[in-house]
């Protein structure tokens, strides 16, 4: 066989593959280890939030809806979701106003070396364990901590500011956590933004205000939305950083949750609170996504 | 065609029954006598490699271990692998479930020759017994109770949790038995079944303005303890003799006058060991004062069930002191629980730390 007619064969053989067949194989890893590690455990999750209870020896199975009616036979859940709710628009809005000026800083004022070494700081949480992080947390705001020592070498008769232990702590401990998503997603939305579109404003008289809240924000919103859902959705889910900065007033969904999946080793009335709880985020967003579209349209 | 059914069934059983004898004849050998398996928690006295191997140079019976994480995986694993478990760490309030499945075997204490120092009540406890048989030999046990900062009044009562003396000076244990249990305490129930959960959930929620932390470990405990965040606990006996040894807190640990919330560990030979007998040559060396105390000294152990292991520690070790005798009559053990009422505790527990955070 003359080398020219393998040469050629090849590219032909290439062609005639049809161009989905690529687009199946590239996707084919990540939906198939999707689909394996999360919607299998999440469809048994779901199939164990109908039962009566953990399905374990040999208990008959026992099909019901009793789990559901959770928030309505024991009404103080009410309270823990809303306190749930809040802590994650507190950490959510907190990380918006400080994510986001972070982001403008480094997207307006930096340039080179220097913006690259303020991403890699931003990045620096990300690569402790959050765990180390939390616990650290405590040391610095417990009374007597680190704060109160550092307050003390300026005025010795200062009263404590130690906070661990309440709603502001839990707060601190998961802005902390999950800022860099926010200063990264509006980084790149800032990043995009036309200079041109700006000095223009400006040569027709815009102020500052005006140029950020008419110019920057809603032409950065895609980011401000994008980090809002990966911060909110964990955020109201997080049991790690109430349980260890909240002390008696770090009971949150989060918690409630994996006290039924840990203690209480009742299985269905964890996944039904958790599925529960995903509906309210999922109608929580479908809301947000309207009213985004609309402000959009106008 | 019936006919041809039967046969062919009886063949079949046949065959059956020659592979189970050859297989039986052929694992027989494969698996020693002088050789059984425990299973325990990991690093809960009987893997110490100092006691198994004198354990084996005494009897020429080696030791192997497997460990759970949870007591519902203890089960499991006796459930799902019959034959291979000589030796199982169980909780008296998990004996009952074990032995009504059929999992152990009867024990007669009279052919172990160091159960004579054993407290009666403890290895004759009812919630070891089914159907008046004894399924679980008493290896260990522990109290949870109060610890108070040193230099403070002794609580007389669990009411001290309550009481205004500790505003915000408290912390509880995040654990809806012995919570349940000191609520049912002080509405004067019984804590293993109180009938009345209102009246618990009153006294529990009367504690809000004291409390500072619900820890649920030790080394979170002694953290906050060492930064003067709480001076009332409530806390176990055994980790209240190491915070003491280890980290030397100022702290003692309290036995109200209502008495301590108390937990039995047995020790069960499962009803399909191979080697009973060994098995029961290793529980007899578990209680033997000799182990213990080598065990509680060196290493750090909970209270010994038996009386006499108890003698033998020297006269100030602290696990002797705060382990008094007399607390194994005053201490309610925690008992089986059914399901519903596990769920109900827990729920109860759930809401009261709700009303806590709000």
């Amino acid at each position: 066989m003359p080398p020219e007619a393998g040469v050629a064969g090849l590219p032909a053989a290439r062609r005639r593959m049809p161009p989905w067949v690529a687009t199946a194989a590239l996707l084919l890893p990540s939906y198939a280890w999707l689909t394996l590690a999360v919607l299998l455990p999440l469809a048994a999750m779901f199939a164990f939030s109908f039962l009566h209870a953990t399905p374990l020896g040999n208990k008959p199975v026992v099909w019901t809806l009793e789990q559901y009616r959770a928030f309505y036979d024991q009404p103080y859940l009410l309270g823990v979701a809303w306190a749930s709710l809040s802590i994650g628009l507190w950490t959510t809005g907190i990380c918006a106003v400080v994510g986001f000026a972070a982001a403008l800083a480094l997207v307006r004022a930096t340039a080179g070396r220097a913006r690259e070494t303020l991403l890699i700081l931003v990045l620096l949480p990300f690569w402790t364990n959050g765990l180390v992080r939390v616990f650290s947390w405590t040391m610095v705001i417990r009374e007597g901590g680190f704060l109160d020592t550092f307050v003390r070498w300026f005025w010795p008769s200062a009263p404590s500011l130690g906070f661990l232990y309440t709603t502001p702590a839990i707060v601190l401990g998961l802005v902390h956590g999950y800022l860099p998503y926010m200063v990264l997603t509006c980084y790149i939305a800032l990043l995009s933004i036309d200079e041109a579109v700006i000095e223009a404003a400006q040569s027709l008289g815009a102020r500052w205000w005006t140029v950020l809240f008419k110019i920057l924000v809603p032409l950065a919103a895609p980011g401000l939305v994008t980090g809002a859902i990966l911060i909110f959705v964990p955020v109201i889910g997080a049991f790690m950083e109430p349980r260890i900065l909240g002390g008696r007033v770090g009971v949150t969904m989060g918690t409630v949750i994996e006290d039924q999946f840990t203690q209480a080793f009742n299985w269905p009335l964890g996944s039904a609170l958790a599925f529960t709880m995903l509906a309210v985020v999922l109608a929580v967003f479908a809301t947000f996504s309207g009213v985004l579209r609309r402000s959009a349209a106008t | 065609m019936l006919k041809l059914t039967r046969r062919r069934t009886l063949a079949v059983m046949g065959a059956g029954l020659a592979t189970l004898a050859g297989s039986r004849l052929l694992v027989g050998p494969a698996r020693a006598a002088d050789r059984i398996t425990v299973l325990n928690w990991q690093g809960y006295g009987t893997d110490e490699s100092w006691a198994v191997e004198a354990f084996t140079a005494e009897t020429g019976i080696e030791v192997v271990h497997d460990y759970f994480n949870s007591e519902a995986e203890m089960l499991t694993k006796l459930r799902t692998n019959p034959g291979v478990y000589d030796v199982v760490l169980i909780n008296s309030a998990r004996s009952q479930q074990a032995a009504g499945e059929d999992l152990l075997t009867p024990l007669d204490l009279a052919n172990f020759s160091n159960a004579s120092g054993l407290a009666p009540a403890l290895s004759d406890n009812a919630y070891l017994k089914t159907d008046g048989k004894l399924y679980g030999v008493s290896w260990v046990w522990g109290m949870n109770a109060l610890a108070i900062r040193d230099g403070m009044d002794k609580p007389a009562s669990y009411a001290a949790l309550a009481a205004p003396d500790y505003q915000n000076k408290v912390a509880l244990f995040d654990d809806a038995v012995t919570m349940i249990g000191i609520g049912a305490f002080l509405s004067g129930q019984d804590m293993n079944d109180p009938k009345d959960l209102d009246k618990v959930a009153e006294q529990l929620k009367a504690m809000k303005p004291n409390v500072k932390l619900l820890w649920s470990s030790e080394d979170q405990w002694n953290k906050a303890f060492s930064a003067g965040e709480f001076d009332l606990s409530v806390y176990w006996s055994g980790a209240a003799v190491r915070s003491q040894r280890k980290f030397k807190l100022p702290l003692h640990f309290v036995v109200p006058k209502e008495g301590a919330i108390g937990w039995l560990d047995s020790l069960s030979i499962p009803a399909t060991s191979q080697n009973q007998d060994a098995a029961a040559k290793f529980i007899n060396y578990m209680i033997d004062p000799k182990f213990y105390v080598e065990w509680a000294t060196k290493v750090g152990a909970p209270a010994s069930a038996n009386e006499k292991a108890m003698e033998e520690l020297p006269a100030d070790d602290l696990n002797r002191e705060i382990h008094k005798p007399e607390y194994i009559e005053t201490m309610t053990l925690m008992a089986p629980l059914p399901d519903e009422r596990r769920t109900a505790f827990n729920n109860l527990w759930q809401e009261v730390k709700a009303f806590y955070a709000a």
